[in-house]
């Protein structure tokens, strides 16, 4: 009786840690491939720019520094990335670099009224909005599974799982450079309408 | 935020798939053997020579019927939706407005970590939008003219993230199946009661002998009643099953735009469109964000509401996403602060 008692036992055990085994390596794939999916974003980003500049350089002659520091931006990014991911800081600073320059084209054009009647200006405005967008959403996304996951490696009593898989907790994408976070505030200063770019760069930083 | 436990999400509503096919099934079932087992009490004592009902044909017939109606609601249950709406599918965007839609929905794709799901238009004005698929690979979304017309980006946006919503936690597969199944329903009542009254038209005077005994009579006007009941059954599953869902859509949405109140925004402007939406019809209300029969019940709490709205109160729901956008800007103003 006693014996059998054990049995169950074990097996109630053992069935418990392969579920949060593979629970946390299920969550591990899932936080490498949000991973990916910035990567994706990222590379979109940079092969979609140089398009967009030039088709908006002859109606903007006269804001020629914007757009070259968008086009600087672009490349020093392009260049970092090239470099490997395990220069992550680089990387995350060179991103958010070109991510301050792209804001600042868009609050050049809203600045210039007759500029954005221009049709070519307006899908401008909407490719580049939309692709920050994405940037920012797969950036959130990763944030929010590697958060799981990490909170999942820490609790009770999946930590004791974790160390046998071998698990280590996944960084977060963090907005360090204190340019990007000034941004919005350039917005504020300089427009009356409330910003072009909406709020998810907001939840990022709460959520890191 | 509230951690909405995905998982348990997707298992429910495949659960709850299977049983409401196996539910369908055994209905039918229940139907045809009903039907066989009255019919062999009946002829139990007729004359030796007259027939006896004795092999249980209609169970057989309808219990297969009601399979094959089932894989097929199943399979085509999101082509059905769509064509019953009259949309058509946004392929190769022209229109700034429709670049935009086609732009919103691969962002909130992103965002909710599944693939893009195909994009669709309904010609209405009225504005509305709905979400339908098998699964997160296979899912159409659709939206009217209208929404496209009134609603700014953020609040598209809102809309979008509450239907991908629908679309990553399966609800799209319950709700498709279900609409499939109404409507699979509905067509054979409509067509079982053209049956009945051609029978009765030419068996009535003949239906002298009532010594069957009560048990047969209780089994016929149970039986009876089954067949009337079949499609307001199905309605009153449809409406059971949408309501709940739609708060964790909203929930949801905020949690990939993190921007509730471009959604409670959204809600405020569908819900001020007094139009109801033509185009979509009573078989596929429950799975629109707005009910688009512009019913006078989805406006209010309480039991009647909660027994007959396919949607849950507009103003509780905008007043749950304003909370939680206040909440937020309060965070955020104390970590400024």
């Amino acid at each position: 009786m006693g014996s059998l008692i054990f049995l169950a036992l074990l097996v109630v055990v053992v069935g418990w840690l392969i579920g949060a085994y593979n629970g946390l390596v299920s969550l591990k794939n899932q936080t490498l491939n949000a991973f990916k999916q910035i990567d994706v974003q990222l590379k979109r980003r940079h092969d979609l720019i140089p398009n967009l500049v030039n088709a908006v350089k002859g109606a903007m002659d006269f804001e020629k520094s914007t757009l070259e520091a968008v086009i600087q931006a672009r490349n020093q990014a392009v260049k970092v990335n090239a470099a490997g991911p395990e220069a992550i800081k680089q990387i995350s600073q060179a991103e958010n670099a070109l991510s301050g320059a792209l804001s600042r084209l868009m609050v050049v054009v809203e600045q210039y009224p007759q500029l954005k009647a221009t049709a070519n200006i307006g899908q401008l405005q909407e490719e580049l909005t939309s692709t920050e967008n994405k940037v920012s959403f797969a950036r959130q996304l990763y944030n929010d599974t590697a958060t799981q996951y990490n909170t999942k490696q820490q609790q009770f009593p999946t930590n004791l799982v974790a160390g046998l898989a071998r698990v280590q907790p996944a960084d977060l994408w963090e907005i360090e450079d204190q340019a990007e976070r000034a941004v919005p505030l350039v917005d504020l200063s300089s427009k009356g309408p409330p910003p072009l770019n909406p709020a998810p760069r907001r939840g990022e930083i709460e959520r890191g | 935020m509230t951690t909405l436990n995905l998982f348990q999400q997707q298992e429910a509503n495949r659960r709850r798939t299977f049983w409401l096919v196996v539910g369908f099934v055994v209905f039918f079932a229940w139907l045809g053997f009903g039907g066989d087992y009255i019919y062999y009490l009946y002829t139990r004592d007729a004359p030796r020579l007259a027939y006896h009902h004795t092999f249980p044909w209609f169970g057989l017939v309808l219990s297969l019927a009601a399979l094959a109606i089932a894989w097929y609601a199943y399979k085509t249950g999101p082509e059905k939706v769509l064509w019953s709406t009259g949309a058509r599918e946004v392929t190769d965007p022209q229109d700034p407005r429709e670049k935009q839609l086609v732009n919103v929905v691969e962002e909130m794709a992103i965002a909710a970590g599944i693939p893009r799901p195909r994009i669709w238009i309904v010609d209405d004005p009225d504005p509305n939008a709905f979400a339908t698929g098998t699964d997160p690979l296979h899912s159409h979304l659709a939206v009217t003219q209208g929404l496209l017309d009134i609603c700014t980006r953020d609040e598209l946006q809102g809309v979008i993230g509450h239907e991908l919503g629908h679309v990553k936690n399966l609800d799209v597969r319950l709700m498709t199946t279900l609409a499939a199944l109404v409507g699979a329903v509905a067509l054979m009542h409509d067509g079982a009661a053209r049956v009945f009254r051609g029978g009765r038209g030419g068996g009535g005077s003949r239906d002298g002998d009532r010594k069957a005994g009560p048990l047969l009579l209780v089994l016929l006007v149970v039986w009876i009643v089954s067949w009337l009941l079949a499609p307001i059954i199905a309605q009153l599953l449809a409406l059971g099953v949408s309501r709940k869902r739609e708060y964790l859509a909203d929930a949801m949405s905020a949690q990939f735009t993190r921007n509730p109140l471009a959604l409670a925004s959204a809600l405020q402007k569908i819900e001020g469109a007094e139009a109801p939406t033509t185009h979509i019809k009573r078989g596929a209300a429950h799975l629109c964000i707005a009910d688009p029969l512009g019913r006078r019940l989805t406006a209010h709490e309480g039991f009647l509401a909660d027994v007959l709205a396919t949607h849950p109160p507009m103003g509780k729901r905008i007043a749950i996403l304003k909370g939680m956008g206040y909440a937020q800007l309060k965070r955020e103003g104390g970590a400024v602060g």
